[in-house]
């Protein structure tokens, strides 16, 4: 590391978007040079991986970072899934594809603020039967506005053209037209990789602090001047917005919005990358999207090696999907992110200890006493910093 | 309450005369049971203010009045002079009033140096966009919270636990961090609620010295049940007993204040 110059550390350590922008465009270039070579069918799986991905990452901002627990977030993709498939109909050519993804952030945005507002009264339990009603009502509401929403049969969504210089880009890049497949994949990565960067962005900043704050305290965050409904809505709506943009891309990439997609699996689904990628973690919730979505592709194939028919080798991914959650839980309650993290972390002690193994000699091993019981020898050990301390 | 002018509080600056925090006639009532009848107190800066009595004297309860928590069934609330209707305690970091609290109410997934860039998010002028953005003025922002919670951790001998989370650490520690907290946010008041508890006697020494040296910056409201500390840090004491304020006044007078033996030591005394 002695050859990088002391101001450009500086920088990544202290300019959170400059990590986040370097992170998002080694993503995506990596994700620019794989989807054209990997097919069809692969890309439409990557789509899948990427949407639930971002869905799940803010769902992780809200859980994770602010405490408060949804079961709808599959809802809420519903709305932004909506929004799309309206602005997208078959008439014509519609309006610009950013235009119609920033009007279904909007739309679950507005949504999310309003769910937020009764969330923010709301403490476990009940804030987990209040989303899951959610998850199961929002559905309903599809059905019953068969005219405006398409009933059972759903919204057909127009598929958008590639724009002249992104097939130009691609061919460049490439030596081959890119498939849609390719195409609306790589839109939904793109998405996904400026999402996570907002939503990093966030929660490294004073606002993620402040949601943490409530999270952990809610007197503690109110006597430094947190109002807790507004960090908590606050909260609520960000991470509606990207399930709002997860929901737009998968208006996009399935050509058809219907309310079955968007049933309490969707919703289960997303807790489940969460808990799995580990609470709270932006990388956990790709690594989370990425087994679940991949047990979903491998685990019919499995079934069948396994010898089983075709109905119970559907069953296989679910079943394990649920195993391996259950195992996270059990065996890493810090997620598949956080199991990575503890190593780095690990590591990295070592090498401080080794190359500075004197300087920390007072760290107390064994002082961390239960509160109260401040007895003698461990009391002076702790108060003879305060001298030394202050240069 | 009239006893504002009784105490004889050293202090320089010219403009304590005015109480950052006072209650005038408060009544607190809890179904049937009267939690504060009619309690007088007012809290001024350069001051150190004991708040003491039995327990369920309605200590607790006069500092959630103080701070919002709870409303007073009557009575007024005035800060700096101007009676406010209706007190929110996420309004108070605001009013430049800091609290210390019982449990000390860290937050325990966050390390001990953004436990402190809470405290200090009154002066934090960096907005939601901002921070969506990351914009320049965002982080030239936070890295000013940075160094001045780092500067308040230095201040307290704690600083080289920055990285740290508060379940790692000891108590006494932890106690300094909740301190630091409340202290960042440059407070014309602060409550401490009980600092004293779970501290060693050297501890506690530290402790009142560290009170002491506060009061060229802000006043001092203090609730605390060891009586060697608040004799010894206080300029003028309020008793409460089942929710009466049964004196009022310096240390000395209160020590000899037969009303005061009697509550603290049985009515045979009286």
């Amino acid at each position: 590391m002695a050859g990088v110059p002391q101001r450009l550390r500086t920088t990544w350590r202290e300019v959170p978007l400059a990590r986040h922008l370097v992170l998002a465009a080694i993503g995506l270039v990596l994700v620019a040079f794989t989807l054209p070579a990997v097919g069809d069918f692969r890309a439409t799986q990557l789509t899948e991986l990427a949407y639930i991905a971002l869905a799940a990452a803010g769902l992780t901002v809200l859980t994770g970072l602010n405490g408060q627990l949804s079961l709808g977030h599959g809802a809420l993709m519903a709305v932004g899934a909506y929004t799309t498939a309206l602005l997208l109909d078959e008439r014509d050519a519609g309006p610009p594809l950013v235009l119609v993804v920033l009007a279904a952030v909007a739309a679950t945005l507005a949504v999310g603020v309003v769910v937020g507002v009764a969330a923010a009264r709301l403490h476990g339990p009940y804030l987990a039967g209040a989303t899951l009603a959610m998850a199961v009502a929002v559905p309903g509401i599809a059905v019953h506005f068969r005219d405006q929403l398409g009933g059972e049969q759903g919204l057909r969504t127009y598929t958008p053209e590639i724009p002249g210089w992104a097939a130009d880009a691609a061919y460049y890049l490439t030596g081959s037209d890119p498939s849609r497949s390719t195409y609306v994949a790589f839109l939904a990565w793109a998405t996904l990789l400026l999402g996570l960067v907002l939503l990093a962005n966030l929660a490294r900043s004073r606002t993620g602090r402040r949601w943490a704050a409530v999270r952990d305290d809610e007197v503690a965050a109110e006597l430094a001047g947190i109002h807790l409904g507004r960090a908590r809505v606050s909260a609520f709506a960000v991470s509606a917005a990207a399930a709002g943009a997860a929901g737009a891309m998968l208006a996009i990439a399935d050509r058809n919005v219907a309310p079955g997609a968007f049933n309490l699996n969707l919703s289960m689904t997303l807790v489940a990358v969460v808990v799995l990628g580990g609470l709270g973690s932006l990388t956990g919730a790709i690594i989370g999207a990425a087994v679940l979505t991949l047990l979903v592709s491998f685990g019919p194939g499995l079934g069948r090696s396994l010898g089983l028919d075709d109905l119970a080798s559907e069953q296989v991914a679910p079943l394990v999907a649920g195993l391996v959650t259950v195992a996270v839980i059990l065996l890493a309650p810090r997620g598949l992110a956080g199991i990575a993290q503890g190593r780095l972390a690990a590591r990295r002690a070592r090498r401080a200890y080794t190359s500075a193994p004197s300087s920390d000699g007072g760290s107390p091993p064994s002082s961390s006493t239960p509160a109260g019981s401040g007895s003698a020898g461990t009391s002076t050990a702790v108060s003879t910093p305060t001298g030394k301390g202050t240069p | 309450m009239s006893a504002s002018g009784s105490t004889t509080a050293p202090d320089s600056r010219a403009d304590t005369s005015a109480p950052v925090l006072e209650l005038h006639d408060v009544t607190v009532r809890f179904g049937g049971l009267t939690a504060l009848d009619s309690v007088g107190l007012a809290a001024r800066p350069g001051v150190v203010h004991g708040v003491i009595g039995p327990n369920g004297a309605g200590k607790t309860t006069l500092f959630n009045v103080a701070c919002g928590f709870v409303r007073p069934t009557s009575g007024t609330l005035l800060h700096r002079g101007a009676p406010r209707a209706r007190f929110l305690p996420h309004q108070l970091a605001g009013l430049r009033v800091a609290r210390t609290l019982q449990g000390l109410g860290l937050f325990d997934r966050l390390t001990v140096l953004d436990n402190v860039m809470v405290g200090a998010d009154r002066t934090a002028r960096s907005t939601f966009w901002g921070g969506l953005l990351s914009t320049p003025g965002s982080w030239r922002d936070e890295r000013a919270v940075r160094d001045r919670a780092m500067a308040q951790l230095e201040e307290l001998g704690v600083a080289q636990h920055a990285g740290r989370y508060p379940s790692s650490l000891p108590y006494p520690v932890r106690k300094r961090v909740a301190l630091a907290r409340a202290l960042v946010s440059e407070p014309e008041l602060l409550l401490l609620d009980e600092p004293a508890s779970g501290l060693s006697s050297d501890e506690m020494d530290e402790l009142a010295g560290l009170v002491e040296g506060l009061t060229d910056r802000m006043g001092v409201l203090l609730v605390e049940h060891h009586m060697d500390l608040v004799m010894r840090v206080c300029d003028e004491i309020t008793v409460l007993d089942f929710g009466k304020v049964i004196a009022h006044g310096t240390p000395a007078e209160v020590q000899t204040d037969p009303a005061v033996l009697a509550a603290y030591l049985g009515e045979d005394v009286a």
